[in-house]
């Protein structure tokens, strides 16, 4: 109930009282900022496929899937496939190794730390997520990469090297690896935090009665607390995915460039957000200016997928539960 | 806990060894992942920390970068720290009262579905990837009028709104109607009732949603390397071209193959995130307190 | 001196069987000295009573007595709440399972719990027994244990043809007799009630004590209530507890009278007891 209801209710004693020149004045202005904001999300969506066009007249939708991106005036190709293809493995395999562990750390926090732990900890989770991708992109660049470099990129390709997977390790460490751990680690917090949350939620009575019937911690977790919270994790993985495929600071520092599809996990690439943070400023022509937005456009549709698909499982858990608990008789 | 069993007729302990064991297992690696999150935490501000501390000196931000330079002359980043006042402030002045009229419109005045409908256009708008940002701006104000600092404010407001606006509907939505009945009963018109009675009670969760938003985008890159990145050395205060902004600078920096670059680089990072986290941890305090506020009353 | 008194709650005798005399009950849970405190406030105090096998034991006394604490003592639910502890000893098959070095799983897989709300878990009904046989490994003739945990809970005609549907589809009355089920499936030694009728209707209570009576032989029950009459129609024995102040205002609750049923309601020792059965207070 807002408080235009309220104000109708004290209003309508009095019929025919002349509107307030200060409440139409407010109503309207804010009013306008609301539509503003409105007209500002339409208006990104219009201007980053205006921007594309040129592409999009040029190559039509078959830029999704062309593997080729060449700028050199007289040769120029571009096409998305392979930063699509970088999107799709270094957000998959960060979302794979944040999962897990966005889990644990939530059950830590929400089911087995002591109590004194639970809020320091929380804290120091959410501080993770406050840390600036350019600040993680510089750690990754000039400690990370090398550190990743010396001790597991080339220990596993000595040992694994057979697998096109474990390839030769580029240099510097500047790798798709290296942008999958940078990825896990800007994303495990926003996972967890959700997550977190989830578990703290599930009504302590089925806790209980689970546990009352002899089962252990684990055993109460696997069979009341996930399902439980099953849409609501699925929801905070969706957000988190979307996180990662929006990432393009951070993946672009470490992730070493690269324009062709290959196996090789070690070696260079691109995804969607790092190929344009890396060429818009280097951009001469038109076209090419085009081609980058028009992956911009490619990334906006997925990051708004990504979202409304989350929210749209978030809803729709929200009213399962609030049905579900009213069945009393 | 070690654990005897119970013994005695009709006890059943079936498979309880094993139970017990893969329970401790799965409670173990809860704690491990804990300590992984909070290991890799340390490690970052560590490095940080360590690696910048050495180039932290008063001339980084008093002094302007000497590109290419050859001698040990003294240099710092002051041109990234002026300039990201100025564009953090002006985001600031352009994504408060924006948010905060939205925030009013829908709890105060708008029928439920209009609220959901902005409420959604709210949650999208804070999932549009900040680079896609960058293109809009670039877009919308850089093409045929070049960068400045006003686009770069202007792209990190469009980050900050969501953010500011959502923040003010929580809090608004937790002063309690009587208030609003009372203003009205009083004869106050509405308008007067929401901005000197209901508004004021607002003012510790505004606080702190700007405190959050700030910290956010404090640190925000990509939007700035299309709005205001092509920047001279010298220190400049006026946004009517384009600024250098810290996060820029480290992100350029980082690229560099200079060492001394990278020295740079690390202090400025040391700063950014000494002040991000500043903010954020007192933005949270800051909102725990009110919280406790608001439901004591 | 126990002068017959005239009780407001009229002991039913015929439907009942007669308990067996003294010397041939079992004890199954000694109790000595507990007291159970939450951060620092003591909420029952100085408990000594014998709980006896194959018996319904019930629980009775004003709101606030503590009677939900010192039930929950004896399957270790207390351990959830933080800033809980307890001294004193329940020794049950030999074994002080207040101990600290005492699992309190293995302690819960013998002593089972039925809650004042009925708590399904949002599974199908069928799942909702049979979870707790799948994971405690009892997974031999799954289904004809789940028919039986059913039917003896007085619930297995109403749902036989609706096993898959969710739990939560059925009425308060059934989800707590779906609860029990759950409780009795995975034979415990001991089932313990914390009001389990006080949210239902007349009909689902009546279902419920009639399980008790007719489940009595294979288990032990231990019924907290809050209603007197259901005390005076299902329990064997009777143990009444009271609100004992002191000073600053400190309250806890005391085990006042433990006896057969129908002397606790017809023949009182303690006045304190008197009074609570005959209304006067409480």
């Amino acid at each position: 109930m807002t408080a235009l209801d309220l104000t109708d209710a004290v209003r309508r004693p009095f019929t025919g009282r002349r509107v307030r020149f200060g409440d139409v004045s407010l109503q309207v202005v804010a009013g306008a900022a609301a539509a503003a904001t409105t007209v500002l999300v339409g208006l990104i969506t219009w201007k980053v496929i205006d921007g594309a066009r040129p592409a999009i007249s040029r190559y039509g939708l078959h830029f999704i899937w062309r593997i080729a991106w060449n700028p050199v005036v007289g040769r120029e190709v571009y096409g998305a496939g392979s930063f699509l293809f970088g999107t799709a493995i270094t957000s998959f395999f960060a979302l794979l190794l944040a999962a897990p562990l966005a889990m644990g750390i939530a059950l830590f926090l929400s089911e087995l730390a002591p109590r004194g732990f639970r809020a320091p900890v929380t804290a120091l989770v959410e501080t993770l997520a406050a840390v600036p991708s350019v600040v993680i992109g510089l750690w990754g660049i000039l400690v990370l990469g090398p550190a990743l470099r010396t001790h597991i990129e080339g220990w596993l390709h000595s040992i694994f090297g057979f697998i096109p997977l474990f390839g030769d390790p580029s240099p510097a460490g500047a790798s798709i690896f290296t942008a999958v751990i940078v990825l896990t680690i800007m994303i495990l917090p926003i996972v967890s935090s959700i997550s977190r949350e989830l578990f703290l939620g599930v009504p302590h009575e089925l806790k209980e009665g689970a546990l009352a019937l002899g089962t252990t911690r684990w055993e109460m977790v696997r069979g009341v607390v996930f399902p439980y919270a099953r849409g609501g994790i699925a929801a905070a993985l969706i957000l988190g995915l979307g996180r990662a495929m929006g990432e393009a600071i951070a993946v672009t520092q470490v992730i070493g460039g690269g324009v062709f599809i290959h196996a090789n996990l070690f070696g260079g690439g691109d995804t969607l957000a790092s190929k344009i943070a890396a060429s818009y400023q280097g951009s001469t022509t038109n076209l090419s200016t085009a081609s980058l937005v028009y992956l911009g456009l490619i990334l906006l549709v997925f990051s708004l997928l990504a979202n409304v698909t989350a929210q749209w499982i978030v809803r729709r858990v929200a009213r399962k539960h609030g049905i579900t608990r009213g069945g009393h008789a | 806990m070690s654990a005897q069993g119970l013994t005695g007729p009709r006890l059943r302990l079936d498979h309880l060894a094993r139970r017990r064991r893969v329970n401790r297992l799965m409670e173990g690696l809860a704690w491990v992942a804990a300590a992984i999150a909070i290991a890799i935490l340390g490690i970052v501000v560590y490095s940080v920390a360590r690696k910048g501390s050495s180039e932290l000196n008063l001339n980084l931000l008093t002094k302007d970068p000497i590109p290419f330079s050859l001698t040990n002359a003294p240099q710092g980043l002051a041109n990234a720290f002026a300039g990201s006042l100025v564009i953090v402030g002006l985001a600031t002045a352009m994504a408060l009262p924006v948010g905060i009229l939205v925030a009013v419109y829908l709890n105060e005045f708008a029928p439920a579905s209009i609220r959901n409908g902005v409420s959604l256009v709210l949650d999208i708008l804070n999932g549009v990837p900040a680079i896609v940002i960058g293109i809009f701006v670039f877009g919308l104000f850089v093409v045929g009028h070049g960068q400045n600092g006003f686009d770069g404010a202007f792209a990190l407001a469009c980050l900050m709104l969501p953010l500011v606006a959502r923040a003010t509907m929580e809090v608004l939505a937790l002063v309690p109607n009587s208030l609003r009945e009372a203003g009205l009963g009083l004869g106050i018109p509405q308008w007067r009732t929401t901005l000197s009675i209901v508004l004021p009670q607002t003012i510790g969760g505004i606080v702190t949603g700007t405190v959050l938003a700030v910290a956010r985008v404090a640190g925000e890159t990509a939007p700035l390397l299309f709005t205001s990145s092509l920047v001279g050395t010298q220190t400049s205060w006026n946004p009517h071209h384009a600024l250098q902004s810290i996060p820029v600078a480290i992100f350029e920096l980082s690229e560099s193959p200079d060492p001394k670059d990278h020295a740079r680089a690390w202090a400025a990072a040391l700063v950014l995130l000494l002040f991000i986290l500043v903010a954020s941890l007192g933005g949270r305090w800051l909102a725990t307190r009110s919280r406790a506020k608001m439901a004591s009353r | 001196m126990s002068t017959t008194i005239e009780p407001t709650v009229r002991v039913e005798t015929t439907r009942r069987q007669p308990m067996p005399p003294r010397e041939r009950l079992e004890t199954i849970f000694h109790v000595d000295g507990l007291d159970a405190i939450y951060s620092g406030k003591t909420a029952v105090k100085g408990v000594t009573m014998e709980i006896y096998k194959n018996l319904v034991t019930a629980i009775i006394g004003p709101s606030g007595c503590g009677k939900s604490t010192y039930i929950r003592c004896f399957n270790r639910m207390n351990d959830l709440i933080p800033g809980f502890t307890q001294t004193g000893t329940i020794h049950y098959h030999g074994q002080d399972i207040c101990g600290s070095n005492i699992d309190a799983v293995a302690v819960r897989r013998n002593i089972g719990m039925v809650f004042q709300r009925p708590n399904p878990f949002p599974k199908s009904i069928h799942d909702n027994v049979a979870w707790g046989l799948k994971v405690l490994g009892m997974k031999d003739n799954l289904d004809e244990r789940v028919e039986r945990a059913l039917t003896r809970a007085a619930l297995w005609d109403e749902v036989k043809d609706r096993l898959k549907a969710s739990a939560l589809s059925l009425s308060g009355g059934q989800q707590q007799r779906l609860c029990i089920a759950r409780a009795i499936a995975v034979e415990p030694d001991v089932v313990l009630m914390d009001e389990p009728a006080s949210a239902l209707d007349p009909i689902a209570t009546q279902a419920i004590e009639q399980l008790m009576h007719d489940l009595k032989s294979e288990y032990t029950f231990v019924i907290v209530t809050h209603n007197m009459q259901q005390a005076a129609r299902v329990a064997d024995m009777t143990a009444f507890f009271s609100i004992s102040q002191g000073e600053e205002g400190r309250r806890w609750g005391e085990l006042i009278e433990y006896d057969a049923t129908e002397k606790i309601f017809t023949a009182p020792a303690d006045k304190k007891t008197e009074d609570y059965v005959t209304g006067r207070f409480g």
